[in-house]
């Protein structure tokens, strides 16, 4: 056989490499694959358990306002109605992204437009770092600043969904901050010049197109910033006083999903009711941050298809 | 003829670069002047001087005075804002924001303030015919202006301008992004436009110069080597360095 016949049949170096690359990423991606699925079926198979086994009734579970999963009301079924949590999770999630959202949004348009180079010199990377600050950080400070400061203004405990939102706000500003920042960066210099070129002042150039343009972005990063402080656990655990009761004000002590979640796991025993309540909980938050995830994919979406 | 805009003896330094050095010269109303000349020779650094887009980028100092109409507009009284209503500006890349052609045709006017619908409507549809872009947009009015083919979005973005009724309209490369076509119907334009505007255009394509332009400025490294009459200039330039670029012998 002929020398150039023959490299070329045999099989080079290079293309055992990317053999073995591609060989070697297959594997990682499988195992990813396959833990997310075991976590689903594991979640769900107790989670659902409450309702197969337990005979609990879905439409009490997630109606019903009594959460006392060690006694058995008038029917003999035990009272595990779910809603002060569902409801204080979805009020400290909605109540710190609407509180979040004018900050992060003000602090990312200062940043890429009014002082761009200050803004990314020191504020992106400062921004950056306090979103990697543990959660139980917030949560102290939370416990010795916030909650006391409450309790002082409003009277009673301090603890409560007030507290719960105020640290929950502190902790996904920079994450919402950061993120708008990268929505209104991506907005192209182009945009900007063809406005101010049409005799559009630097003001309107930024709400007529910038934050026009950004739009899907930043509304990614506020859901992402919702996701976070819905999951959001230790930090609101700490400062939201774990009363499982339907909260009528926002300074009363309540609970979140996550919160009776960390407080009761350690405390039941696998297999019994009240445990596999918990399970149901938390078969109700990853179905939320499903949905949260969607949310974000179908903005993204949306934003792509006006490209 | 009457002088639209002049400038006088124009210096334009980037930090300590000085990337126009002293440009004295004279626009002349409805008429179309081709900037020509290699790059980096400061054809767009004019352009933008025009409207004081180079206010924008740091650094930047100006000197020697530029006038439009006698006002001069680096004047500190001088509205900017007003000003870029006055002097409008189409770029190389077909920029359309990426809102409906209809609202890209309306901004100009919307940041003037005007609701009116029936004004509004009436803007779009007389610009969109300026700018020989109507019958192929008529249908899409309400649709993204990204969807368009790239030389119907420069055409826009041209409609755009008109919207705001400047008095001149600087091109930076109009038609370098597009195919043959999409650039005659931008030329033919052009034509049609002057004499409503004075049309500034700077251009790669001395084709295209030749055919629509009726003056020519040849720059060279910050200078105004030639600037005459462009039957004049291509048959019969006066300066060598002229003749060189016009038969390709370099840049
Ligand atoms: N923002 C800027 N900062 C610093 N220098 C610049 C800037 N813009 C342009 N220059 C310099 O000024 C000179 C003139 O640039 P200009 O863009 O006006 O050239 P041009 O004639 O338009 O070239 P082209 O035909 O390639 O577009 C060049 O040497 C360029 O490097
Ligand atoms: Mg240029």
């Amino acid at each position: 056989m002929d020398p150039i016949r023959e490299s070329l049949l045999k099989k080079s170096r290079q293309s055992k490499v990317e053999r073995l690359g591609k060989l070697v990423s297959f594997c990682c991606i499988t195992l990813i694959v396959l833990i997310v699925l075991a976590i689903f079926y594991f979640v769900a198979s107790r989670g659902l358990a409450t309702f197969f086994h337990d005979k609990v009734n879905l439409i009490d579970f997630l109606t019903k306002d009594v959460w006392n999963p060690s006694v058995k009301d008038a029917r003999g079924l035990p009272e595990v109605g779910a809603l002060p949590m569902i409801v204080g999770s979805f009020l400290v999630t909605i109540l710190s992204a609407l509180v979040a959202t004018p900050f992060a949004v003000g602090g990312a348009i200062f940043m890429t437009e009014i002082s761009p180079r200050r803004g990314m010199q020191i504020l992106k990377p400062v921004t950056e770092l306090l979103v990697g600050i543990p959660s139980v950080v917030y949560g102290f400070i939370g416990l010795s600043v916030v909650v006391p400061f409450v309790r002082g203004i409003f009277g009673g405990t301090g603890f409560g969904i007030l507290a719960g939102t105020f640290v929950l706000f502190v902790m996904i500003l920079p994450t919402v901050t950061s993120m708008s920042v990268d929505a209104l960066q991506a907005v192209p210099r182009y945009y900007r010049e063809a406005s101010l070129a049409l005799g559009a002042t630097r003001w309107q150039t930024i709400y007529k197109v910038v934050l026009r343009s950004a739009t899907p972005g930043i509304l990614t990063a506020i859901v992402f910033g919702m996701a976070r402080a819905f999951g959001e656990a230790l930090a609101v655990q700490m400062v939201i006083g774990n009363a499982a009761l339907m909260p009528h004000n926002l300074v009363s002590p309540a609970s979140t999903l996550t919160s009776v979640l960390t407080m009761g796991i350690g405390n039941t025993i696998m297999g019994s009711l009240q445990n596999n309540v918990l399970w149901s909980l938390a078969l109700l938050l990853l179905l939320m941050s499903l949905v949260f995830n969607l949310l974000i994919r179908f903005i993204g979406r949306k934003g792509a298809l006006k490209k | 003829m009457a002088t639209i805009i002049e400038t006088n003896d124009t210096h334009l330094y980037y930090g300590k670069k000085e990337a126009l050095k002293g440009i004295s010269m004279a626009f002349t109303a409805n008429e179309i002047t081709a900037l020509i000349g290699p790059s980096g020779c400061g054809k767009s650094t004019l352009l933008r001087t025009l409207n004081r887009m180079n206010d924008l980028i740091p650094n930047v100092t100006i000197t020697g005075k530029i006038t439009l109409n006698g006002q001069d507009i680096y004047a500190p009284e001088m509205d900017i804002v007003e000003l870029r209503k006055e002097v409008g500006m189409v770029f190389q890349q077909p920029n359309p924001f990426p809102f409906s052609v209809y609202d890209n045709v309306v901004y100009g006017l919307r940041l003037a303030g005007i609701r009116d619908k029936r004004q509004l409507d009436e803007a779009v549809e007389t610009s969109l015919k300026a700018a020989s872009v109507w019958e192929e947009t008529k249908d899409v009015l309400h649709q993204s202006a990204l969807a368009l083919s790239g030389g119907q979005q420069q055409r826009v973005c041209i409609a755009r301008v008109l919207a705001v009724k400047p008095d001149v309209i600087l091109l930076d490369e109009p038609t370098s992004a597009l195919d043959p076509i999409s650039s005659s119907k931008i030329e033919t334009m052009l034509l049609t436009l002057k004499k409503d505007y004075s049309i500034i255009l700077v251009t790669h394509n001395m084709q295209q110069a030749g055919r629509i332009s009726d003056r020519t400025a040849f720059f060279l490294d910050g200078r105004l080597v030639e600037y005459t009459n462009t039957t004049k200039f291509f048959t019969n330039p006066s300066k060598q360095e002229s003749e060189d670029y016009i038969s390709g012998r370099f840049g």
